[in-house]
Parts: C-alpha cells; sequence; structure tokens
C-alpha cells in the first residue's frame, strides 16, 4: 500500500497534464515510507512515449534528499496514451535501476475527464504487483 | 590513490548494507577492479557485457558524469568521491 498525501496526488496529476501530450516524470522522496514532498524532473526526452533524466538533475535530487535523510521513496511519471499500468521499459529500469523497494506511480491522461493513479512494486524478478493507493491528509 | 565510493541502495547488497567504501585505483576502472576484489559481483551491474558502462547507473568522479571524463578510463585522484546513483528512465514505449 501507498500512503499518498492528497496535495501530493494532485500535484502529480497536475504535472501530468501540464506536460501531456509528452510524459512527465518526477520523484517523491520519503522518509520512513512516508512520502514528504515532490520533487519534479525534467524528462530529458520530451517525449510522449518515454521519459529519462539528465545525469546532473540526478545528482542534484539525490545530494538533496542526502541533506534531508530522505530516500527515493515513489518513482511517478506518466503515460498519455495507454493505461496506467508498467511498460515493459518500466519494468526493466524497475529490476536494473530501483530495485523492489521503490514504488512505481503511473498516471494515465488518455482520457480527457478522468485521470487514473496506479502504484506497482516490481520485483528483482520483474514480476509486477499493483497496490492500493490511499489518499491522506497533507 | 585512495577514493571514496558512494553505493546506492539497489547495490549494497554487494558491500554489506554500507553506504560508502574505499576503492583505489589511478582511473575508475582500476577502481571498479578493485572494488570487485573485495564486493564480489559488484562490476557486473556497473559495467555492461559489452564492456561500456551500463544503462543502469550513472557514475560521477565528485561532480562530473564520468561520460565527459572518459568513460571507464577517466582518471580519479587521490581524495576525490566516486558517486554511483541509480539511472532511472521508462515510459509507455512506442510498441504499446
Amino acid at each position: 500500500m501507498l500512503e499518498l498525501p492528497r496535495t501530493i496526488h494532485d500535484a502529480v496529476i497536475a504535472h501530468a497534464r501540464r506536460d501531456h501530450p509528452d510524459e512527465c516524470c518526477g520523484v517523491l522522496p520519503g522518509i520512513d515510507g512516508r512520502v514528504t514532498r515532490i520533487v519534479e524532473m525534467q524528462n530529458a526526452e520530451r517525449s510522449p512515449t518515454g521519459f529519462s533524466w539528465e545525469s546532473g538533475e540526478v545528482l542534484a535530487l539525490h545530494r538533496d534528499m542526502d541533506d534531508r535523510d530522505e530516500e527515493m521513496l515513489v518513482v511517478y511519471h506518466s503515460h498519455t496514451m495507454t493505461e496506467a499500468a508498467p511498460s515493459r521499459t518500466d519494468v526493466r529500469f524497475a529490476v536494473g535501476a530501483t530495485g523492489p523497494d521503490v514504488h512505481w506511480l503511473i498516471v494515465s491522461t488518455r482520457e480527457e475527464a478522468t485521470t487514473e493513479v496506479r502504484s506497482f512494486l516490481i520485483a528483482a524478478d520483474g514480476e509486477v504487483s499493483e497496490e492500493e493507493v490511499r489518499l491522506v491528509d497533507g | 590513490m585512495t577514493v571514496q565510493v558512494k553505493i546506492p541502495t539497489i547495490l549494497r547488497s554487494y558491500t554489506g548494507g554500507e553506504k560508502s567504501v574505499e576503492a583505489s585505483g589511478e582511473t575508475l576502472d582500476a577502481v571498479f577492479g578493485d572494488l570487485e576484489s573485495r564486493h564480489a559481483g559488484l562490476r557486473a551491474r556497473l559495467i555492461a557485457e559489452g564492456g561500456g558502462l551500463h544503462k543502469f547507473v550513472n557514475i560521477y568522479v565528485d561532480d562530473e558524469d564520468v561520460r565527459f571524463l572518459g568513460g571507464l578510463e577517466a582518471p580519479v585522484k587521490d581524495g576525490q568521491t566516486v558517486t554511483i546513483l541509480p539511472a532511472v528512465a521508462g515510459g509507455a514505449g512506442s510498441q504499446t
């Protein structure tokens, strides 16, 4: 289960809507499993089908998180033409780069009226488990 | 040449949970070789089968991405810090 402060949930959706039709991406740092804030990252690909991060921005993010004793709790991004579920690329990077403890939060902006927001944990063998997103005050 | 190497969470299983380890060498390649002698398996997570840096990691010497310093041949000096961070990417892809 991923507990998500309502303001951060809304900020993720706003980011996804703003960058549509390109994919948006970012990080929700946390302490002891609780999301502390939202960090919008630049999509270096500026693409409707993929995202990546520029290495200087990654270094700055991690130094900032270290200073605050935070960890990379959630990685979020949007799918703008398909459902909010991990693609093969997402699974490959979850296994290779983030590891099984990082939540993959995916937003779908393919429908104008509704925004799908779903969260997944992806095991070291690539098995995908969807988890509940519980909105909390904050 | 002794450097500090910062290890990301996903690779700490190779360092017994340590966030930072010491290593020696005059190039990044030598540092990774030295690391491998004490933390077996780590090198394969940093260097791809083809011989280049693995796409799942960003590696820096102090503030510089090593891709701009010569990759594995990047020189390292005594007291510098090698930082390894996860290189995250993804997206729907054009197939779906």
